[in-house]
């Protein structure tokens, strides 16, 4: 299915749009070349040779020297609604997902209350409808108010709408109500994603264990908190034939841990988080997320995961939070960043311009996040539905220097000058996102 | 010097100008009036928000005896309990426009934070389990005295060092004088990665012989609750200092409270050896030494520029 037919968003016209010169690169169909990318009623109508399309009444955008790709699709993002708008809302929340080049995400169902009802999953897809810049489907609770016991109505919840199940933000703690969920699954369908965590070895962590928690005297989140709930949870998946999505890989072990799954052929697929992946100096001291950074070794090894293919996607885990939640000591601060708006620009910058990973894996990781979902990958090829980012490779901009599209300002990017810059993005057929200088003609 | 933060950010240089300033003090503690007009018409905010009696008590003599005005909030009975947070606490505080902060927080960093936030002088009084500085340096004071310097001598720091902040400020101060560390206690409570801060690690009282000084630190008794170890009966087998084990040659230490028949026997602390009676009397001298050389001895704040490069070594303070 299309996301336009899967998912929900602010209805509209289909955009009728020429990108003039664009150089195309669809890493799914496996190409690289100059077009003129021809958009007619929403859909790729053609990949015309450079020039030669006209406008035919459509907008015509110039666009050589800038690289048109598939959109990218978010698979674990937090917009917070409903209970916490103070930190984001669907409208907020889509459109950094926009003007990060996004054409879709979804939205976890760890809010205030927790998404566990039908009529929960209705009232958000309606204010999707309202709201959203881009496709937005939501995620409902495995069990019933997160609480970790009972499970949700899952069939129903699917029957509303529902694209799959977590209760991230929190560890499903009991093997047999994760067991009981996988054998529902059969019924009803749905990946389950998972927040892989064991909290009787977590305990009061905020942050890595290892030389740095030991100097601080801060409490560690073990590597094996980890790893050992993913390695249970893919015995259990395998044993049930059940459909499980590991969310926010951080550690080496874990990486491992789904590397040995795949390899038994356990239907398991996983992703990882830019600030995870991105930078090798990201001071531990200053960000607070969960699972927290680690160390370089781990880092290195979730390279080489999405070399090797282990990983699939690369999410963003975006956690809004309002200022007051991280003006506080660290062990008191709320767990999460923001990471929407920039993390194709940092992906680029901190790995694709030192040579550390191609521009080719990473646009298609970016963009690998809706398949584990049973999703459409967005795609470039004549027919599919319009799912653009046209982005400026060589374009330079500090993150925050023009304020943020999302509510909340706790960005892991902030203040960093990053080289890749996104400028207009199609979403399920219509123009979600110009920026600013880009519509006025100033980036030419 | 421009804060008191940890001891990771002072240079040896430094460390042996507080020292030698708190002999000048100690000078003082023994005439009949024993207040300097130092610090009169400046203001000293001490706040603290876990219960503490020698720290606390021995920097509000400090500031009294150097003649500051002294505000002393603490967390049970005022805005804080209403749900105020650090932020506004000491934005109210620093209206008073106080020289110097003492801070005691159950988080680690705060200190730093506060620091970031305001331009009075911050001293750390204990930040969560990360730091306690000002208890290193009356430590180094208190060892000084007895030896004559600190190079080539062997400390073993024994018991609790997961939880505990003295712990690591000690070690750090320690190496910084030339001493070689050592860190012994029941694998729970030693911090994985502890190593890479320059001590050795033992899980055992085996060698403890070839130290020169033995710190030892307090045991919680609700560690055993956590499975941290066993029982108390069989952490204080293995790992209490007593009579038979300290030798003749060694000094020992705590930072108090003791639990007394827990990580000390009654004889240990008692014994000619223990230094623990001089650890207290050094406190307050120590701390006259930091208020002075933070308020008095560099003539007070730095330039913008100075300002920003000693905020550089940022340990720990506000998240993203």
């Amino acid at each position: 299915m299309s996301l336009a037919e899967a998912l929900d968003m602010r209805p509209g016209e289909g955009a009728d749009l020429v990108l003039g010169g664009a150089t195309v690169l669809d890493p799914a169909a496996g190409f690289e070349s100059v077009h003129d990318v021809v958009v007619r009623g929403g859909r790729i109508a053609e990949l015309a040779a450079p020039g030669s399309a006209a406008a035919d009444g459509a907008e015509r955008v110039e666009a050589e020297g800038l690289h048109a790709f598939p959109a990218f699709f978010d698979p674990h993002v937090h917009l917070r609604v409903p209970g916490q708008e103070h930190k984001e809302d669907i409208e907020t929340g889509s459109r950094a997902a926009a003007a990060g080049g996004y054409c879709g995400v979804i939205a976890m169902a760890n809010t205030e209350p927790p998404v566990s009802t039908s009529a929960d999953v209705e009232a958000l897809r309606e204010a999707a409808r309202e709201g959203a810049s881009v496709a937005v489907g939501f995620l409902a609770t495995v069990t019933r108010q997160m609480a970790g016991e009972e499970l949700t109505e899952m069939a129903e919840l699917r029957e509303a709408g529902a694209l799959g199940f977590s209760d991230d933000g929190l560890p499903l703690v009991s093997a047999r109500v994760l067991r009981r969920a996988l054998q529902y699954q059969r019924l009803c369908g749905g990946t389950i994603a998972l927040h892989e965590e064991d909290p009787e070895l977590s305990g009061d962590g905020v942050m890595h264990e290892g030389p740095v928690s030991a100097a601080l005297g801060l409490a560690g989140i073990p590597s094996v908190s980890e790893s050992t709930t993913i390695a249970r949870d893919a015995a259990l998946a395998g044993y049930e034939d059940g459909r499980i999505h590991v969310q926010h890989l951080s550690a080496a072990e874990s990486v491992a841990a789904v590397r040995a799954a795949k390899g038994a052929g356990v239907r398991i697929s996983c992703e990882a988080s830019p600030h995870h992946e991105a930078v090798r100096s990201l001071d531990p001291r200053r960000f607070k997320m969960n699972p927290p950074l680690r160390a370089e070794a781990d880092r290195e090894a979730l390279i080489e995961g999405l070399r090797d293919g282990t990983i699939d996607c690369i999410a963003t885990d975006h956690a809004p939070h309002a200022t007051e939640e991280k003006e506080v000591p660290f062990e008191q601060a709320a767990m999460g960043v923001t990471g929407l708006e920039t993390a194709f620009a940092a992906l680029h910058t901190d790995l694709v311009l030192p040579g550390v990973l191609d521009l080719c894996l990473v646009v298609e990781k970016l963009g690998g996040g809706a398949e584990p979902f049973g999703l459409e990958r967005p795609s470039l090829a004549p027919g599919s539905e319009a799912n653009i980012a046209l982005c400026d490779l060589s374009a330079e901009w500090t993150v925050g220097e023009e304020g943020y599209e999302s509510r909340s300002q706790n960005s892991w990017c902030a203040g960093r000058t990053l080289t890749g810059r996104v400028l207009m993005t199609v979403a399920a057929g219509r123009v979600a996102y110009r920026l600013r200088s880009f519509s006025l003609g100033v980036a030419q | 010097m421009r804060h008191l933060l940890a001891i990771e950010q002072l240079s040896r240089p430094e460390i042996e100008a507080i020292l030698d300033r708190a002999e000048s003090f100690a000078e003082v503690g023994r005439r009949d009036i024993k207040k300097v007009p130092t610090l009169r018409g400046r203001t000293v905010v001490s706040l603290f928000y876990e219960s503490s009696t020698r720290t606390s008590s021995s920097f509000e003599l400090a500031a009294k005896r150097l003649s500051a005005d002294l505000v002393s909030v603490k967390a049970a009975g005022s805005s804080v309990d209403k749900g105020e947070s650090l932020k506004d606490t000491v934005a109210t505080l620093t209206a008073y426009d106080p020289a110097a902060i003492v801070i005691r927080h159950p988080s680690a960093g705060a200190a730093q934070m506060v620091a970031e936030w305001g331009e009075a002088a911050v001293v750390n009084a204990g930040d969560g389990k990360h730091e306690h500085p000002s208890q290193a340096l009356l430590d180094l004071f208190t060892l000084r005295r007895r030896l004559e310097s600190l190079e080539g001598v062997r400390v073993w720091i024994v018991g609790d060092v997961l939880h505990s902040r003295v712990a690591r400020s000690n070690l750090v101060a320690f190496r910084a004088m030339g001493a070689e560390v050592t860190v012994c206690g029941p694998p729970a409570l030693i911090p994985r990665g502890i190593e890479q801060l320059g001590c050795e690690v033992s899980y055992s009282l085996e060698r403890l012989g070839e130290a020169d000084v033995v710190y030892a630190l307090r045991l919680q008794r609700e560690r055993m609750r956590e499975s941290f170890v066993p029982s108390l009966r069989e952490y204080a087998a293995r790992f209490q200092i007593d009579s038979r084990r300290l030798g003749r040659h060694q000094l020992l230490m705590h930072p108090g409270p003791v639990n007394r028949g827990v990580e000390l026997s009654g004889d240990a602390i008692d014994s000619p050896q223990s230094l623990i009676a001089e650890q207290v009397a050094s406190g307050l001298v120590v701390r006259m030494a930091i208020l002075y050389e933070l308020l008095a001895a560099g003539g007070g704040r730095p330039a913008a520029g100075e300002r920003d490069r000693e905020r550089q070594p940022t340990p720990i303070g506000q998240p993203a």
